[in-house]
């Protein structure tokens, strides 16, 4: 990684406080917070993939949510081409929203269902002036580039099929010229022959326009298909780090290599199924030190007392966990 | 690839695909197609009806309390009977429906804009905004609607206008209440944070793409506003606080025969109360089925 | 394949038709296999193929617009096919289950759970509430629950997507049923938690002798967990077989799409050969094998309805054109 990261994240942290009514406060009662993302830092280089792994409450999409500027750190910092975000003002404020865009999860609820197509891919580049004129011929070539048919650009989402509003929904992404994608789950809701349509799409669009993306997905296998580097999350923390080879074969924390472990494989056959103990906590009450640790097979007593940091168990590889210090 | 984008059915837009689902339940047509059958009756009234009730000139005293069917000096035909001023019922009933109908539809649609404004602002503010207005909605519902209008009027006086104003005031709570919720539903969902995402300024996301997501809950607040309004006018006019003789609906018409209701002179009040039954009832049919049509859970 | 003349679920023929304002469906289009004692069968596919009204219709839950048209159903040697209601009622929860995936289906939320089980129990035994109450107690020690006594005070609300989903599936084994048929359970449930069900599940089918159909669209849970697999395709059967033979030589051009729609150690990085095309618009089906307008291999053939299965294979497949090498 010899330039600077396009996009890093510097101690990222999000708290939802539920807002307590009259009588709460009244009663000094404390206003129960969810820590859903905790000291996060990151980095992703441009024209790389960086996957984010994660089961639900581990703070993924929140994560997602901040680096696409839709949500704002409660603490830490966005930095985007080496600048604070927050900081910036007016047009480049903007400008930089504009080239993080965010494709999402739900095929029938990120399309607004009173809009025709040509409305729902065209409006932005009208409204921020990326297109002057006509925007028919721009808004048919992002339409193409997606790998839709423009002669029915006027017809509503409901018409089409989950697969075809996904790709809606990534034109209307591309339609603002973009450097950065975040993928929130974006195949998750689709059937597998349309999710590997998809996918294809995915890096096809990576090697012609230079796309970064952030790829955010509980599913192991596509992960690991499509990423270079992955950070695996665990309950609002990056609990490990590394470069895709290696977090799939060389897997370092304990969460890690359980995950890996109980991920059904097309490979396999009739196998036994061993699971690791205990439910995912709330994300309301997280387990002291280490979260993981009431699940974890090697956890000692280290674990309980003390949050371990995220750090360098090999060049490239970042991994938090007490063990290393042992094995070391 | 340029997968083609299958081949959707005909050129479907919402609107259509709403229809062919009202379309569905035969009573809600029915109800529709009576209301618009009054709707055009009582928009026509100076040229439908025999005679104009309240032309002082055309009534002849001679002619009061005679029952359906009876005929004028003239040889005019009494389909409903006459009043004791001698005004034919059926002309009066007519007459009467245009004020109803124009009291009703006209205060829930100015109740719905200012309401729905209000609740819309404050889902999309919330803050001390939204609380304050939802106390104020909260407030506003705890009184008996009746009271209240009765109160206003009392204060105000008798007239279409005051009565439209007691009205709007007495029904703006609900589209707030309805407004706020479907915002505050729809405003985390995710085609508003794309919008978000893409920049789009804050009124636009608003008004482009909130409210429009969040009408059909609106559009059923309405309608059974609508019915509510003139029953509601009606009762006014029948304690003799809303609207003034001169300019009677159903309920003044109602009230005028009430006297008689007993000694067997039963159409004067009766016929008027079966006009105004069947217009509430109508668009209670039509109002009720729009709910299921619109609701997006019971859809698909 | 089994072949056993006691298999626990005997099903030939089964058509199930939705007839609505649009046109007739033809969800479930003459369907026949076979599940013997103990045994996991998989049912994949994707949306429009037809296997969760496959599963419905099995228990008689098809509602109005759809019906079962024809087929037979046999279940432990007995005709099931035209059972009346109130005979299907006996047959339900006691001999055979259903599990959902959505766990809310089968609880409800303003009752406690022990509450429910007991009603489970006495519905279809007469036994006291004590009685009753001491094997819901056991039938959530059975699926994993801890202090399984306290958690029967419970409501579900307060239970994890995962533990609820542990509650129906004790619910669905109360009675020790010969068959279980289990719709999607976990597709919404996180990894770690789906390790631990299907861990539960293997278990107990193995215990009790209890025939399993396994309905999903992951391919990778149908490797681990079953015996044998029916791949559908547009309400039809179009391969049948051991997992083994199908997953390692799919003779279909569908199976062998779908297996190259998933993600795998061998294609890191590659485009995956996927399908291409949309799912199937089950109003709209093409004449003779519904899925040839996506199929590489179709011609002229294709548009007479495919061969039907040999009686006596143990791999069977319903396509003119099918691969004999083993895909790439």
């Amino acid at each position: 990684m010899s330039a600077a990261p396009i996009m890093e994240l510097r101690g990222v942290s999000k708290r939802f406080e539920t807002k307590r009514d009259l009588a709460a406060r009244l009663r000094r009662a404390r206003a129960p917070t969810v820590q859903a993302v905790d000291r996060v830092d990151l980095s992703v280089a441009k024209g790389e993939v960086l996957g984010l792994v994660g089961e639900s409450g581990c703070g993924k999409s929140t994560l997602g949510r901040m680096v696409a500027g839709i949500l704002a750190p409660t603490e830490g910092q966005v930095l985007y081409r080496g600048r604070d975000r927050a900081a910036l003002g007016g047009a480049e404020a903007r400008d930089a929203r504009l080239r993080v865009q965010m494709i999402f999860q739900d095929p029938y609820a990120s399309l607004n269902p009173r809009l025709r197509v040509s409305e729902i891919v065209g409006e932005a580049p009208v409204v921020h002036r990326l297109v002057r004129g006509r925007a028919d011929e721009y808004v048919d070539a992002q339409l193409r580039r997606a790998g839709l048919d423009p002669a029915y650009k006027r017809r509503y989402p409901h018409q089409f099929s989950g697969g075809q509003r996904q790709r809606i929904g990534i034109a209307r992404a591309l339609a603002v010229q973009p450097e950065f994608l975040v993928c929130d789950e974006a195949v998750a809701a689709l059937d597998v022959s349309i999710q590997a349509q998809i996918l294809n799409l995915f890096m096809d669009l990576r090697r012609e326009l230079n796309l970064t993306y952030l790829f955010i997905s509980h599913d192991l296998g596509v992960v690991e298909h499509l990423s270079d580097r992955v950070a695996i999350m665990y309950l609002g923390r990056v609990v490990e780090q590394a470069d895709t080879p290696t977090v799939f074969g060389r897997p370092n924390h304990p969460y890690t290599q359980a995950l890996l472990a109980e991920v059904p494989r097309l490979d396999a056959r009739k196998r036994r199924f061993t699971a690791i103990r205990g439910e995912i906590p709330s994300p309301l009450s997280p387990p002291p030190g280490c979260h993981f640790h009431p699940r974890c097979p090697h956890a000692f007593a280290r674990c309980s007392a003390e949050t371990p940091a995220l750090k360098e168990v090999a060049p490239g590889h970042r991994s938090a966990c007490h063990l290393n210090d042992i094995r070391h | 690839m340029s997968a083609a984008a299958g081949a959707p059915a005909r050129e479907e837009t919402p609107f259509r695909r709403f229809l062919a689902d009202f379309a569905e339940s035969r009573m809600a047509v029915l109800g529709l197609v009576v209301f618009a059958a009054i709707l055009v009756a009582a928009l026509a009234a100076p040229w439908v009806s025999p005679q104009n009730p309240y032309d002082l000139a055309q009534l002849d005293i001679m002619d009061g309390r005679l029952p359906p069917g009876a005929q004028s000096a003239e040889g005019m035909t009494f389909w409903l009977g006459t009043d004791d001023q001698g005004r034919d019922m059926l002309s009066a009933i007519l007459y009467g429906l245009r004020i109803s109908l124009f009291v009703g539809a006209g205060s829930a649609l100015l109740a719905g804009v200012v309401g729905s404004a209000l609740g819309l602002v404050a889902a999309y503010a919330g803050g001390w905004f939204e609380s304050f207005v939802m106390r104020l909605v909260d407030l506003q519902l705890s009184f008996p609607s009746i009271l209240v209008a009765l109160m206003i009027l009392a204060f105000l006086g008798k007239g279409v206008g005051n009565v439209m104003l007691a009205l709007v005031i007495v029904e703006w709570a609900y589209y707030a209440r309805t407004a706020r919720g479907s915002a505050m539903a729809e405003r985390r969902r995710e085609y508003i944070e794309a919008a978000e995402c893409l920049a789009l300024p804050r009124i636009r996301v608003v008004f482009r793409h909130l409210l429009p997501n969040c009408m059909p809950p609106l559009i059923v607040v309405a309608t059974f506003q609508m019915a509510r309004a003139i029953a509601l006018e009606a009762t006014l006019s029948f304690l003799g606080l809303g609207v003034p003789i001169t300019e009677p609906s159903l309920g003044l018409l109602i009230a005028n025969g009430y006297q008689y209701m007993l000694s067997g002179k039963y159409w004067i009040s009766f016929y008027p109360g079966i006009a105004l039954l069947v217009t509430i009832v109508s668009i209670n049919l039509v109002g009720d089925h729009l709910r299921d049509v619109l609701n997006p859970k019971l859809r698909r | 394949m089994t072949r056993a003349a006691s298999a626990t679920l005997e099903v030939r023929g089964l058509s199930t038709h939705f007839f609505s304002r649009a046109g007739v469906v033809r969800a479930v289009d003459d369907v026949s296999f076979a599940v013997g004692r103990g045994e996991i069968m998989g049912l994949v596919g994707e949306s429009g193929s037809g296997k969760t009204v496959t599963g419905f219709s099995l228990l008689g839950l098809v509602d109005p617009p759809g019906r079962v048209v024809a087929g037979q159903i046999r279940f432990e040697g007995r005709d099931i096919t035209g059972l009346s209601d109130a005979e299907m009622r006996r047959l339900r929860g006691r001999h055979i289950a259903m599990v959902f995936q959505d766990p809310m289906m089968t609880l409800n939320p303003v009752l406690r759970i022990d509450t429910q089980m007991i009603e489970a129990v006495q519905a279809h035994e007469r036994v006291p509430r004590a009685e009753a109450r001491a094997r819901a107690r056991d039938a959530l020690g059975l699926v994993g629950i801890p202090s399984p006594e306290e958690r029967l005070r419970a409501y579900p609300h307060q239970f994890s997507g995962g533990m609820r989903q542990r509650v129906a599936i004790a619910i669905a084994l109360l009675h020790r049923p010969a068959l279980v048929i289990a719709d999607e359970p976990t597709t919404a449930l996180d990894v770690t938690i789906q390790a631990q069900i299907l861990a539960e599940m293997q278990a107990l089918c193995a215990r009790f002798g209890t025939a399993l159909i396994w309905i999903t669209h992951d391919l990778a849970v149908v490797a681990g967990l079953a015996d044998h697999v029916a791949v559908m395709y547009a309400g039809r059967i179009v391969e049948k077989g051991t997992v083994e033979d199908v997953l390692d030589q799919p003779m279909h051009p569908y199976t062998a799409g779908l297996i190259g729609s998933v993600p795998s150690r061998t294609r890191r990085g590659e485009r995956l050969p996927g399908i291409p095309g949309m799912t199937p618009n089950v109003l709209n089906l093409p004449p003779g094998c519904a899925f040839r307008t996506r199929c590489k291999r179709a011609d002229a053939t294709c548009a007479a309805d495919p061969p039907e299965f040999a009686e006596d294979a143990a791999h069977l497949h319903r396509c003119f054109h099918p691969l004999v090498a083993i895909p790439a």
